[in-house]
């Protein structure tokens, strides 16, 4: 434990602001982050001949990405202006790089899970020239939105770093670590859950992977980044960091003791990780929240970095 | 200063900019104290002794500006055999009765000069009327006295006829008022400054050398005052305090010195000057009071002066009432005097509020006021407007005055009751400034006009359009009538060109004021002025506002084009003069005191006084003038005498008459305290007026039974963020954000010993009633150690009241009504209380509990009131009681 | 000195000129100078006047006299009121004496002064010297204005001023530019969603007049004009205080080599910038920008290498 900081402050108020997102963000995190993965899943099943497990990574990045997106909108304040996130392509927003990273990946992950549906779809529908083209574009669609999953799973990362929220923009390096491991734990939990064991090989693998990224990463984080780190093991976001630890660390000790052996445990162990990135995602989050609204977090640090190392200037 | 005249404020930090020191006397640290040099907290209601004190600083140090002080104050001047002063009477002046409690002022008088007399005159026929009731014929004699006070006017006392003042140059006769004045402030120690106002003496000496260091020939100092100060029962004398302070460092009448009164509403001076006062006219002139002032003849020779400025009172008041009724004033007629309203005693705002619980009063008009927040006592405010046959309330809002009878707290207490309240209620919309034409007059005598910048919205109408409406329409229904009574409204000159929305030009109102001469045109001076019918003028010293044809008040010539004085920015009476008795800026001589401190000069060379500013002196009369011995007059006044207004012509540092609580300021305490008066055996001004009765009972104080119940002291002021009584700001969403609720200043200190919780609410206790409020503990606040004791001041903004944006419960519920007797306003600042923490009781139950605190401490509405008091036997006074 | 080297995200560079406006006006800004405030609000008052800001809550706050609490959507000017009680050494500007001899105890030195409200850390015997400050805070206009730069719909703009404005017709509400300023001033309005600030009065500003508050200040605290002269003015009023024994004041966000690139909007401060609510040091979080982006290319390269490894010859 940290000795109680020293310093001084305007009656204990904030010195930068808190976003006023709601928990539509974290779980828009989430949800994104489960969408790159699990197409990335979904691309690999498919080249690798698992059907299932193809099946499932790319249902579940659309369905991840659609409700993830509907999230983004809803939270915005004028959701009927939503779409002028489209404006501009700014390389200085995440936020807008999000968008078009977004905006390239949707159409691919889409035309994938909807070929997938073709089988329950009217017979109409699927000897029709659309049903056609679904069926021819369906794995380079796939393949172009795994490509880009990856963006879509770390940009998110950069999305919460580019902020004056110090938890956040002290780990602008290790978060994205952070959040590739968690999205590839929560898509290796997806394709346990989904996948039968025969197919699930790579979804084990992809969560030990996963877990060894978030978890190291998130070790880090709270060691090394002095008075910052301390927003990610004190209180709130402390409990849900350690319940994200001990379900994802769960979930990849069944995945990798029983799973193989038992549909059941794979379930289990899907779920166990699913849930370990949402406590994850949400974790993250409430530690910046909680770092933005205590004044010490931002104060202390620039205090002690002007003592030690002076003001900070460029040298133009 | 900078909380509630932040815009004058600005200056002052110009000065501290240029090197002025800001020195700041209050018993809260305040927003001017947070920029100013220094902060002297005090003790509330006692800065006469601390200001006393620097008197005798000054008188024991010989640091008076000698020459100024022996040309031109009344130093020299030998007081009369018969006075006794405060010192040698246990804290009472000679010329006490204690059966009707106040003063005869005459053996007050200088020398051989028969001041009393004047005085004497004029009280004659009057007292005839009695008040009756509680108040009886003690309140009905001190505020017949109390009225003559008004009645000097701007002019002090006429010295009376063949007056020979004598005097004594050397300053060392034991009579001269400089002897006089040293003996008095002798005992004003910086120990016993430190005893009465809790300022140590090491804060005493450095007000005292920094004050005394930067005045003189090279230095000025100047004071600026406003309710903290007046609002006491000796607030005329704590004014004097300062005066003679000022007059003794040669810091009056010179740039950068004098004492400035920073007023109060917008235009506050300017209702002052044409008053809405019941005792006086337009420029100051007497009301005519209806026992004395049989025809205008004798109402001018007992209210002018034979030397002086008002010996032309004659000229200005047939000038003003040749604007009232114009043609029908006439030589033959006494030029309507006979048509003035006449006064009868004191009808100020309390004792008619007193006579309307007296069920003596059927109707009133309020505006642009709101006194069931603002005044003293609002209880016994509503308590009276719910006994009229009618109100008329006109405001921008619904004030409390105007429903008082639906939401009041005496509704709340089940003390009234809204079916059974007679009073009828008409409230008229007002337009505010924004949407009229007109002046506003200023703390500096300055009238500056403003103009309409939009229409005012729906039924909003003016002042001007109401009264204007009003008397026109009063004069239709009378239209015909042959009872003499209806004369004085059916011959007032009463047309004014009127707007499309009926409402008359505001400019035409001006040039009215202004005045006009015998061919119609419109003055320049009021020097012009005759008594002879043959000019017009609506107020004498706003003479020459409209001169040349010109709305001067109009004038906005930046300050880069013009002297530093900016004499073409507005008007300021009289005759655009903006410093007071400018001739002192000058030696006997005529030259500078000074190079740095030059302002207005003799210029031999052109043979008349010059300068940046307007001379306030005959402009050609020789510094070296010497009048004959039958002068009149401004004649009468010497070339070296700068105070032409007084009769004498000297800055009065004793004032012979014209007060009647006492010739020289001395310290009492407030009329509630929680120390016996470490000065004197007598407690408070004896000469207050001190209402009692059944609504408005008064706290114990030192030596009665229950002293310790109301322990702490309380005063009560304004925020920046505020307005008064609320009805401009409650209303308002961005200044009821800023200041969102009632609440109480306390030092950690009192927060301690009762148990308040920073943020939390408390009660508020007097013999009155109890209020709650927020608790703001603040270390802004500082106990205090005086009178023997450890003394804790509480601080109340008095904004509030129940309607609004921004509500909360009325400090003045507080509040008793003790009044100054020469100006009849209420203390306001210094009081006892008691407080706890927690809201409230509500409904009846308040009742029960203010009741509680009463029987406590044997309260009754015959408690309080004594006016002499001999102190408490341990009361350790060095003073003598005989 | 942390140095770092100027480019496009940090240092000191022409706001306009970089935004592309060849042919600009002198950069504009404001000048407080703290020293000098009263504590009057008309800047508050004047603010929500001109730019119709709604009315920010009725709530009773008891920190001293500010009610308002912090800049935010509906508060564009916001005036601060710091009680010290307790302060090591005597400092200039108003001092209170007090009667009562246990405050004259020697001076306490609370550590953590002012963190907590108005009188509740001072007891009777921990001050003899005591002063209130008084600041009015605003946008600073920052020349890397990260509110700005994460805009993800171009509702924030840079004007030919110099000045950062939000065009309310395009913000959509995304919330991303609240967290991204260092110094805590843009907010999202409740009910309404979209982001508001401090314009410098845009509107104003084009038609030649003084922005609002500016124009109501009486005691020029306010000082608005060309930054350069603004500057030029500030160094030597700081110097004129020195001279006068005022050894604490100094300027906060005038230096164009800072961690915002120098603020168009800069203070005379007579403390440590905490004191006031504002940061001691603020770097734009843009600064970072490329380093971010780098760390989530190497981890989306991660994320692929470890998807393709799982699959990677194996059955
Ligand atoms: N913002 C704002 N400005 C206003 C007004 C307003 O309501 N709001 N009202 C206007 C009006 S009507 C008026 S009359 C003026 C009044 O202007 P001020 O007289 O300045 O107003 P107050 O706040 O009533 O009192 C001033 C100070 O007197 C102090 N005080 C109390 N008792 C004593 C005492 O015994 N001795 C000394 N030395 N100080 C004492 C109080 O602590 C307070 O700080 O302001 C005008 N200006
Ligand atoms: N406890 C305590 N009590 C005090 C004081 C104190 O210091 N302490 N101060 C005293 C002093 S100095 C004063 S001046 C009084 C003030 O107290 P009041 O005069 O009773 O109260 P205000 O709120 O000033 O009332 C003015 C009203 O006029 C209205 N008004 C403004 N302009 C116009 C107009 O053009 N036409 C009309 N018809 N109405 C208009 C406003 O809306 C407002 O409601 O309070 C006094 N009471
Ligand atoms: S409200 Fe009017 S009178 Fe009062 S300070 Fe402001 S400008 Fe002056
Ligand atoms: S202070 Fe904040 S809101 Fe203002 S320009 Fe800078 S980053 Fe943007
Ligand atoms: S809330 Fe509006 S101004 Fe702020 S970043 Fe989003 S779109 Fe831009
Ligand atoms: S510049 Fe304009 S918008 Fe900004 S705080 Fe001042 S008045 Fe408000
Ligand atoms: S207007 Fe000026 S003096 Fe008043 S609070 Fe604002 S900055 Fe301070
Ligand atoms: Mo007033």
């Amino acid at each position: 434990m940290v000795p109680e900081a020293e310093f001084t402050s305007y009656y204990g108020r904030p010195v930068v602001k808190a976003p006023r997102w709601s928990w539509d963000i974290p779980a828009y995190l989430f949800l994104g982050g489960l969408s790159g993965g699990s197409a990335m899943l979904g691309a690999g099943g498919d080249l690798s001949g698992r059907p299932a497990l193809r099946r499932a990574g790319r249902l579940g990045g659309l369905a991840a990405i659609t409700a993830s997106v509907g999230l983004l909108v809803h939270d915005v304040g004028r959701p009927e202006r939503f779409l002028n996130m489209l404006r501009v392509a700014k390389p200085t927003s995440p936020m807008s790089m999000g968008t078009w990273i977004i905006s390239a990946y949707a159409p691919g992950i889409g035309v994938a899970a909807v070929s997938e549906l073709l089988p329950v779809l009217p017979r109409a529908i699927r000897d029709s020239p659309l049903g056609a083209v679904l069926r021819v574009s369906a794995r380079p669609a796939g393949l172009a939105a795994a490509a880009i999953a990856p963006a879509v799973a770390s940009y998110t990362a950069v999305l919460l770093a580019d902020t004056a929220v110090p938890a956040w923009h002290e780990a602008h390096r290790e978060l994205p670590f952070v959040f590739i491991g968690s999205s590839a734990a929560s898509a290796a939990g997806l394709g346990l859950v989904f996948a039968p064991v025969g197919e699930a090989g790579p979804a084990r693998r992809l969560a030990t992977f996963g877990a060894i990224m978030e978890l190291g990463t998130s070790r880090r984080i709270e060691n090394q980044l002095g008075l910052a780190g301390e927003a990610f093991t004190t209180g709130k976001p402390a409990r849900l960091l350690a319940t994200a630890s001990n379900l994802t660390a769960g979930g990849v000790l069944l995945a990798t003791l029983l799973a193989r052996r038992s549909r059941l445990a794979a379930v289990v162990a899907g779920v166990a990780l699913l849930a370990g990135g949402v406590f994850e995602r949400f974790g993250l989050y409430h530690a910046g929240i909680e770092s933005a609204n205590d004044p010490k977090y931002t104060v202390v640090p620039q205090r002690r970095r002007l003592e030690q190392e002076g003001p900070v200037r460029a040298d133009s | 200063m900078a909380e509630c005249h932040p815009v004058g404020f600005q200056w002052v930090m110009e000065a501290k900019a240029r090197g002025a020191k800001i020195i700041h006397v209050d018993p809260r640290f305040t927003r001017t104290s947070a920029v100013s040099d220094l902060h002297v907290p005090l003790r509330a209601g006692s800065d006469i002794a601390f200001v006393g004190g620097l008197i005798n600083y000054v008188l024991s140090a010989g640091k008076e500006f000698r020459e100024y002080v022996t040309a031109y104050t009344n130093a020299s001047t030998i007081v009369g055999a018969d006075y006794v002063d405060s010192e040698d009477l246990g804290g009472l002046f000679s010329g006490w009765d204690d059966e009707t409690h106040v003063y005869d002022p005459s053996s007050w008088a200088y020398e051989g000069v028969n001041v009393g007399a004047s005085a004497g005159k004029r009280e004659e026929g009057a007292g005839a009327e009695s008040a009756g009731g509680e108040s009886g014929a003690q309140g009905a004699e001190r505020s017949k006295d109390a009225e003559q006070s008004h009645q000097f006017g701007s002019g002090g006392a006429s010295l009376g006829e063949g007056a020979k003042i004598q005097t004594d140059p050397t300053l060392t006769h034991p009579r001269c008022v400089f002897q006089v004045l040293k003996r008095h402030f002798a005992r004003y120690t910086p120990e016993m400054v430190q005893e009465v106002c809790g300022v140590p003496p090491e804060l005493f000496g450095q007000v005292a050398e920094a004050l005394t260091d930067n005045s003189g020939r090279e230095r000025t100092s100047a004071f600026c005052y406003a309710v903290g100060w007046t609002h006491h029962s000796t607030g005329v004398q704590y004014i004097r305090t300062a005066a003679i302070l000022q007059l003794l460092l040669g810091n009056i009448g010179r740039p950068g010195g004098g004492i400035m009164a920073l007023r109060g509403h917008a235009s506050i001076q300017g209702s002052t000057d044409i008053p809405t006062l019941y005792n006086i006219l337009p420029g100051y002139l007497p009301m005519p009071h209806a026992h004395q002032h049989e025809s205008l003849d004798s109402y001018v020779e007992r209210n002018g002066s034979a030397t002086g400025y008002w010996a032309y009172m004659r000229a200005y008041a047939v000038s003003l009432l040749k604007a009232y009724w114009g043609d029908a004033a006439t030589a033959e007629n006494d030029f309507c005097f006979d048509y003035l309203p006449r006064v009868t005693g004191d009808h100020s705002t309390y004792a008619t509020v007193r006579d309307q619980i007296e069920g003596k009063v059927p109707g009133y008009f309020i505006l642009g006021q709101n006194p069931a927040v603002g005044s003293a006592n609002a209880k016994m405010q509503r308590l009276g407007l719910a006994n009229l046959d009618w109100l008329v309330v006109r405001d921008f809002v619904v004030i409390e005055s105007a429903s008082f009878w639906l939401n009041g707290p005496e509704i709340e207490t089940g003390e009234l009751e809204t079916t059974k309240i007679p009073t009828e209620v008409f409230f008229m919309p007002a337009a505010a400034h924004t949407e009229k034409d007109g002046t506003f007059t200023q703390t500096q005598r300055m009238l500056q006009w403003h103009h309409q910048a939009v229409e005012p919205p729906g039924d909003c109408r003016s002042e001007l359009w109401f009264y204007y409406q009003l008397g026109r329409k009063l004069r239709e229904k009378l239209a015909g009538s042959t009872d003499e009574r209806d004369r004085p409204l059916l011959d007032l000159a009463w047309d004014y060109p009127t707007d499309d929305h009926g409402d008359p030009d505001a400019e035409a109102v001006l040039q009215e004021i202004n005045g006009r001469g015998p061919g119609g045109d419109l003055l320049s001076a009021y020097t012009q002025l005759t008594g002879d019918g043959s000019t017009s003028c609506g107020c004498w010293i706003y003479c020459g506002v409209y001169a040349d044809g010109v709305n001067q008040a109009a004038r906005r010539t930046p300050g880069r084009e013009q002297n530093y004085v900016a004499p073409e920015w507005g008007w300021a009476w009289p005759a655009n003069r903006r410093i007071l008795y400018n001739r002192a800026s000058a030696d006997p001589e005529g030259r500078p005191w000074s190079e740095r401190k030059a302002y207005v000069q003799w210029d031999e060379a052109q043979g008349r006084w010059v300068g940046p500013d307007v001379p306030d002196f005959e402009p050609t009369k020789r510094p070296d003038y010497v009048p004959p011995e039958d002068a009149t007059a401004e004649h009468a006044i010497g070339g070296s005498d700068p105070f032409i207004m007084q009769a004498d012509g000297k800055g009065w540092l004793f004032v012979p008459s014209g007060l009647v609580d006492g010739p020289l300021p001395t310290h009492y305490e407030p009329h509630e305290s929680p120390v016996s008066n470490p000065m004197y055996a007598q407690q408070s001004n004896p000469a207050r007026e001190n209402y009692g009765g059944a609504y408005n009972m008064l706290n114990p104080v030192p030596g009665d039974p229950g002293e310790d119940l109301f322990p702490y002291v309380y005063t009560t002021y304004r925020l920046t963020e505020h307005h008064t009584a609320g009805g401009m700001s409650r209303f308002v969403p961005y200044l009821s954000e800023l200041q969102p609720a009632f609440f109480c200043e306390v030092s950690p200190e009192l927060a301690a010993e009762r148990g308040l919780e920073a943020g939390g609410w408390a009660t508020i206790i007097t013999a009155r009633t109890a209020i709650e409020a927020r608790v703001l503990v603040t270390d802004r606040m500082v106990p205090l150690r005086a009178g023997g004791k450890v003394i804790h001041q509480i601080g109340l903004p008095y904004h509030w009241g129940p309607n609004g944006i921004s509500t909360g419960d009325a400090a003045n519920e507080l509040l008793s009504v003790a009044l100054d007797p020469n100006v009849h306003i209420q203390d306001t600042k210094a009081l006892t209380c008691d407080i706890q923490p927690g809201r409230r009781p509500r409904g009846p139950a308040l009742l029960r509990y203010v009741e509680n605190y009463r029987w406590r401490g044997g309260i009754t509405a015959e408690t309080g009131k004594q006016a002499r008091t001999t102190g408490p036997a341990s009361a350790s006074t060095q003073g003598s009681t005989s | 000195m942390t140095q770092t080297t100027a480019n496009h995200l940090f240092g000191p560079l022409d706001p306009a000129a970089e935004a592309g406006y060849p042919d600009h006006p002198p950069r504009l800004g404001f000048f407080t100078d703290t020293t000098v405030c009263i504590g009057c609000k008309a800047c508050e008052v004047a603010c929500k006047e001109w730019n119709n800001v709604p009315e920010d809550g009725i709530d009773f706050l008891g920190l001293s006299y500010d009610n308002t609490g912090s800049l935010g959507a509906s508060t564009w000017r916001h005036v601060a009121f710091i009680e010290q009680a307790s302060i090591e050494q005597p400092k200039p500007l108003g001092a209170q004496e007090p009667g009562v001899t246990g405050r004259h105890a020697p001076v306490v030195d609370l550590g953590m002064p002012s963190t907590a409200p108005p009188g509740t850390t001072a007891g009777a015997d921990g001050r003899t010297e005591f002063r209130w400050l008084m600041s009015s805070d605003v946008c600073k206009h920052c020349t890397h204005a990260a509110c700005l730069d994460v805009c993800p719909t171009g509702a924030l703009f840079r004007t030919e001023f110099g000045t950062v404005v939000v065009q309310q017709d395009v913000c959509n509400g995304c919330g991303y530019c609240v967290p991204a300023c260092p110094y805590g001033v843009i907010d999202q309005r409740k009910g309404d969603g979209r982001a508001w600030k401090c314009t410098l009065c845009y509107d104003r500003l084009q038609g030649g007049l003084t922005p609002a508050c500016a124009k109501a200040c009486p005691t020029e605290s306010i000082q608005f004009g060309v930054l350069d002269e603004l500057r030029e003015r500030a160094a030597a009023r700081v110097e004129q205080l020195h001279a006068a024994g005022i050894s604490d004041a100094r300027l906060y966000g005038a230096d164009p080599t800072d961690g915002v690139g120098g603020a168009g909007a800069f203070f005379l401060l007579l403390d440590e910038p905490e004191v006031y609510g504002l940061p001691p040091d603020p770097v734009v979080t843009t600064r970072d920008l490329p380093s971010m982006w780098l760390h989530a290319g190497a981890a989306a390269l991660t994320l692929l290498a470890g998807v393709v490894s799982t699959f990677w010859g194996r059955r």
